[in-house]
């Protein structure tokens, strides 16, 4: 029998997304409560007798839990890290059982804000709780008992999926062996807050965004989505990538002294808006960008990154990207160092890289390298 | 690199390297010298290199590797938080010289270098005969070495003298390999210090 596409011999293949529904209350940061929720999650490879090889993959601002493969019905839409993780790939699904999670929140499944209340019996909207990253650990660590995983071999993440590995090392330190932390940051810096603040403007100050009951309105804030992602993707880029992929071309036409769609880059970011527009959730976007803006294990320890991290146990690699101006090499340096004066286990590349903060999601021979290497020294 | 690159200086300074020490490798390379500190010493620490195929070599080999670039100092290193700082023939490929050697003395306990003689009999009659030195201990030509400073023992002791760094021990090597005892900046090809600070 022939198929229409072949499927490449590292791909993880056709994959389904799970469910795992949580009748007990989980108690969030902010006090409130979550009565029950559901995860959804997808999961690659096969979890060994020991149970020993599993491997968590947390999602940064707009992931989800389809990171790998595809699925049945939609041959195309790979998943989101499917370079990374497949049979030997760099994260070989031959040895891990990898697990990635749409968190709390989301919009892909996961209960948030597009999902039912079940108080009120609409969508939750706005009045979704403010979540944290050590909520999404909470709910994760939940995940992880149902699937009868006690210790992960490795939980990983890049950008915002990082901050989840170093809280799951602080917060769950005996259930970490590893934690891989890639193009991610101890805390946002005011500049970063202030470009998450931006965005959340840009939806919140959008009439159809009807303080964020939109879903009764029957409409969604797609210019504020739009101009929110417009505004993530030029600080997920770097200057030399845009100058690179555009630089100052102009569309056909040329220039018409107007202030349509001239040059390319403009294309683009109009493409990337209307894409995502179109795709993800306004309140989850916004729940999102507040939960990096909160996240500051430090805070919590009295101002000191090395005593936030006393209690973790985990070896640790920290990965960064030289053009990646948005979570830049000296912020994994501050984790690097917090991490040293703790003595535990770390290892640190910073790579050449033009594409920005992006960069973790593509494939660099030298970063795919490292974590090949990283990985294939994880016993299991 | 060269045919004695490894064991024989590993050896030496495996020797002062007392158990369970915390050591922090400059130049690291491939992490062999620390893997084998970790295995015969019992160490622990971290190994920092420039070169990205050196750092996943490092991670292949299964040590704690930072890509960090030592021209711009050991800023993020806490005062006195190893018990020794090696620079193991990487130190004539650097430039800031004075300022990493205070630096790997505020870092350790102490310090072990190691470096090619570059006043080696050898190499004194490469020049006599016009050309830059190329041997087993510096295998380049001058167009494509890694060496930025060229010095000598009698050089690097009186730089130890005017930094207040105490020498603690010396061994010079031959050729083959073999400790040389007279004349040392005529007959050694390779030098390996064990240094203290002015404290200790």
């Amino acid at each position: 029998m022939t198929t229409e596409h072949a499927i490449p011999a590292d791909s993880v293949g056709v994959v389904s997304p799970l469910c795992a529904r949580f009748d007990s209350p989980l108690t969030l940061k902010s006090g409130a409560v979550l009565p029950a929720f559901e995860l959804m999650y997808e999961t690659y490879g096969e979890l060994n007798a020991a149970r020993s090889n599993a491997v968590l993959v947390c999602p940064a601002l707009s992931g989800h839990h389809h990171a790998a493969g595809f699925y049945a019905d939609a041959p195309k839409n790979l998943g989101w890290w499917d370079n990374l993780i497949g049979p030997g790939k760099p994260l070989d699904t031959r040895r891990f059982f990898v697990i990635a999670v749409n968190n709390l929140g989301g919009c892909h499944g996961s209960t948030g804000p597009i999902t039912v209340n079940p108080e009120t019996g609409k969508p939750w909207g706005a009045d979704f709780p403010v979540v944290t990253v050590e909520d999404w650990v909470a709910a994760q660590s939940l995940l992880a008992d149902r699937l009868g995983v006690g210790e992960w071999a490795a939980v990983m993440g890049g950008s915002l999926g990082g901050m989840q590995a170093m809280s799951w090392s602080i917060h769950c330190p005996s259930r970490v062996r590893h934690a891989i932390v890639i193009a991610s940051a101890p805390k946002l810096t005011a500049q970063n807050i202030a470009f998450n603040e931006v965005a959340r403007q840009a939806i919140i100050t959008d009439p159809d965004f009807h303080g964020g009951h939109f879903y009764e309105h029957d409409t969604l804030p797609r210019r504020g989505l739009r101009l929110a992602r417009m505004l993530g993707h030029i600080t997920y880029q770097s200057d030399e990538l845009m100058a690179e992929k555009f630089g100052r071309r102009l569309r056909e036409g040329g220039r018409k002294f107007s202030f349509e769609v001239e040059f390319e880059v403009e294309s683009y970011l109009r493409y990337q808006g209307d894409k995502f527009a179109g795709s993800f959730d306004a309140n989850t976007y916004l729940l999102a960008t507040r939960a990096l803006d909160y996240f500051d294990p430090a805070g919590d320890a009295g101002g000191d990154l090395a005593a936030a991290f006393a209690p973790a146990r985990a070896d640790f690699l920290l990965v960064s990207f030289s053009t990646d101006w948005r979570f830049a090499p000296s912020r994994s340096r501050e984790i690097v160092d917090a991490l040293m004066r703790n003595r535990r286990n770390v290892s640190y590349a910073e790579i050449e890289s033009s594409a920005g903060h992006d960069s973790f999601l593509l494939d660099d021979p030298h970063y795919h390298s490292v974590l090949r290497a990283y990985f294939d020294n994880i016993t299991t | 690199m060269s045919a004695f690159d490894g064991r024989v200086d590993y050896g030496v300074i495996a020797g002062w390297v007392s158990e369970g020490s915390r050591v922090l490798d400059l130049g690291c390379g491939d992490g062999s010298l620390l893997r084998h500190l970790e295995r015969t010493r019992g160490a622990t620490g971290y190994g920092v290199e420039i070169d990205i195929e050196r750092v996943i070599a490092c991670m292949k080999n299964g040590i704690n590797v930072l890509q960090i670039d030592l021209e711009k100092g050991l800023y993020d290193f806490v005062d006195q938080s190893f018990d020794l700082v090696i620079i193991s023939n990487a130190l004539q490929t650097l430039h800031r010289t004075e300022k990493l050697l205070t630096e790997m003395l505020r870092v350790g306990r102490e310090a072990v270098v190691s470096f090619p003689n570059f006043a080696f009999w050898k190499h004194r009659m490469a020049i006599m005969d016009g050309h830059m030195p190329v041997s087993d201990r510096l295998p380049y030509q001058w167009y494509d070495t890694p060496n930025v400073r060229f010095f000598t023992i009698v050089d690097f002791e009186s730089l130890c003298d005017k930094l207040g760094i105490r020498i603690h021990e010396r061994l010079v090597l031959d050729d083959d390999g073999q400790p040389v005892k007279d004349e040392p900046n005529f007959l050694g090809s390779f030098a390996l210090y064990r240094l203290g600070g002015t404290g200790g």
